[in-house]
């Protein structure tokens, strides 16, 4: 380490620690402690209720595949922003933020007006058999809109930095436009998406806000872990509702470091 | 060689990395199509349903048929127009926002928690900013990782670490009764909850902005004698402030809309903003509910139009940067 010529090292770390100490870690502390004083199985048959399974099911089951189908048209937005001119194209990408920015009990409240029989979208859907609201389908939908704008962003820089040469190449030797994209630019595109799904998908598992008002939270069908945790808070089980966070926290961790690696795989293999 | 080839190459190489264009034109319309349903009609939608209960009750209150407006206008029973329709519906949208007195309460409640929780993250980010990029010392790379904890934590989650610590049972909740104080149900509570969410987002727009700028303006400040707050002032909060603008921008858009843990905390005994829309939704009040909303989605547009323009300075000022570093390190 060298000497330090600015002032105010001391100062800044100081506060930061004590400022994430005071604010996070402390609060975590209490939620360990909380289960820690808990015996096995007073944790255990708190947190592996069959209602909290399966909500523990849906969670992680609507989160992925709200993650997947966000990768899915947040590729073909993200290509679309960045090599096609249309009319306007800024406009388009500036509301592409807009998840980011509006309160989730606002989308929610639209996404469940807008789904019901009576609704904009709904009354052409729900003839169909398409009922997007108080079902499993309303969770994905919901968590689809959450999740659309870190896919999209994420891809976005990276289709941009791409360097043409070697598309042209390969269509040079011969390869169509799909086999381009699928041998080469894909790959080159593959860490930015699994960094893109696991934001998503990390943001699916903890959103409350707007599921809360769309999936009509019927015990053991479409009730979520975070609403769950607050049905027990609300009925005073503290206990409870620490035993099903642990497992939503621990579960959401672990997907984040297998994540992580699975990135990091990719790095090394394709970029 | 060169010169008279050139344009016809590089239209032919253009050529090997298009698509056809019927491809191109429908891969755009997909495109927009998916961004219209998930985002641009629910935008429209909320302004539209914060209005139209208004222009509803006008039309029926005018005999005018609400279903067939166009014809029904010119028909004998009717005897509205559309002007006095529109007036309606914004009179009954002011009355939804600010003649219900716990709405109002709401307003005022946001309009407290989310600037508090704010300006508590800028000093924080600034502080773990100027630690983290300014000086090596073992443990950053753990530290920068430790500050995007809370995006890790579900929002509910973090409001029951707050119950635990706080409430009734918690673990200064006796203490907190003996000295007749309360943090749960009320702005304390609000505030810390809403803090912990939004803690990372100033820092993490700081972190990058301050060390792509590099501290050689502040070193060479110092070593003209200038002390640690002339040079805060002066050199460093000048260089970031687009930066720092961006990162309070999107931290008051999520303090402002945060709802799962003030939600936990609150315990429907003190209304924000997003959490009165659902106690308006779950009353069936839903010209009331989609008049709260329809201010919260135009703060969060406003916040885009801000974003849009502030990325474009940030951006341009981090190149600039980046282009001073090249003959310093040559």
């Amino acid at each position: 380490m060298t000497r330090r010529v600015l002032p105010g090292f001391g100062l800044s770390l100081s506060f930061t620690l004590t400022y994430l100490t005071l604010l996070v870690f402390l609060p975590l502390l209490a939620c360990v402690a909380q289960v820690v004083s808990l015996t096995w199985s007073e944790f255990w048959s708190a947190a592996w209720t069959v209602r909290a399974q399966s909500a523990y099911a849906l969670t992680f089951g609507a989160s992925l595949i709200a993650a997947m189908i966000d990768v899915v048209l947040g590729l073909l937005i993200a290509w679309v922003l960045v090599r096609y001119e249309f009319p306007f194209k800024r406009f388009f990408d500036s509301l592409i933020d807009l998840p980011f920015a509006l309160p989730t009990s606002v989308a929610g409240l639209v996404y469940s007006s807008l789904y019901v029989q009576s609704g904009w979208l709904g009354q052409f859907l729900v003839p169909l058999g398409i009922e997007a609201v108080y079902t499993r389908l309303a969770i994905v939908l919901m968590l689809v809109f959450i999740g659309l704008p870190f896919v999209v962003r994420t891809i976005q820089p990276v289709l941009e930095s791409l360097e043409g040469e070697t598309e042209e190449a390969a269509a040079l030797l011969g390869a169509t436009r799909l086999q381009t994209f699928l041998r080469v630019i894909f790959p080159a595109l593959l860490p930015a998406i699994i960094t893109g799904f696991a934001l998503a998908f990390a943001r699916a598992i903890g959103e409350y806000g707007s599921v809360v008002f769309v999936s009509g939270n019927i015990p053991m069908q479409t009730e979520i872990a975070p609403v769950l945790i607050v049905a027990r808070l609300e009925e005073g089980q503290y206990a409870e509702a620490t035993s099903v966070a642990t497992i939503l926290l621990v579960g959401s961790f672990s997907m984040l470091v297998f994540i992580n690696l699975l990135e990091r795989w990719s790095k090394r293999h394709y970029a | 060689m060169h010169s008279p080839s050139k344009p016809s190459g590089e239209s032919l190489r253009r050529g090997l990395r298009e698509e056809p264009g019927w491809v191109k034109w429908t891969l755009i319309l997909i495109a927009v199509s998916i961004v219209s349903v998930l985002i641009l009609i629910p935008v429209i939608h909320v302004f539209y349903s914060a209005i139209a209960p208004g222009v509803e009750d006008y039309w029926y209150e005018h005999g005018g048929d609400v279903a067939t407006e166009s014809g029904a206008t010119g028909s004998a029973s009717s005897d509205g127009n559309w002007f006095g329709a529109l007036r309606q519906g914004f009179s009954a949208y002011y009355d939804n926002l600010f003649l219900d007195v716990k709405t109002r309460q709401s307003i005022v409640r946001t309009l407290i928690v989310a600037p508090s929780a704010v300006l508590l993250n800028i000093v924080f980010g600034i502080a773990a900013a100027w630690a983290v990029t300014r000086f090596r010392f073992p443990g950053r790379t753990v530290l920068i990782s430790l500050i995007d904890l809370p995006f890790a934590i579900s929002p509910v989650v973090a409001g029951l670490m707050l119950v635990l610590i706080f409430g009734a049972q918690g673990y200064f909740g006796e203490w907190l009764q003996e000295h007749n104080m309360q943090v749960l149900f009320g702005l304390p509570g609000l505030i810390l909850a809403t803090t912990f969410v939004t803690l990372p987002f100033v820092a993490r727009e700081l972190i990058p902005v301050m060390e792509a700028i590099g501290s050689d303006e502040e070193v060479a400040a110092v070593s003209l004698g200038a002390n640690g707050w002339q040079v805060f002032w002066h050199i460093t909060i000048p260089n970031i402030k687009w930066g720092l603008l961006y990162g309070v921008i999107l931290c008051n858009a999520r303090a402002m809309g945060e709802f799962g843990a003030v939600y936990v905390v609150s315990a429907n005994r003190a209304d924000t903003m997003p959490l009165r829309i659902n106690q308006l939704f779950m009353e069936s009040n839903d010209a009331g509910s989609f008049a709260v909303a329809s201010v919260l989605t135009s703060l969060a547009l406003v916040s885009l139009l801000a974003k849009v323009i502030l990325e474009r300075k940030t951006r341009k000022q981090m190149a600039e940067a980046a282009r001073m570093e090249i003959p310093a390190e040559v």
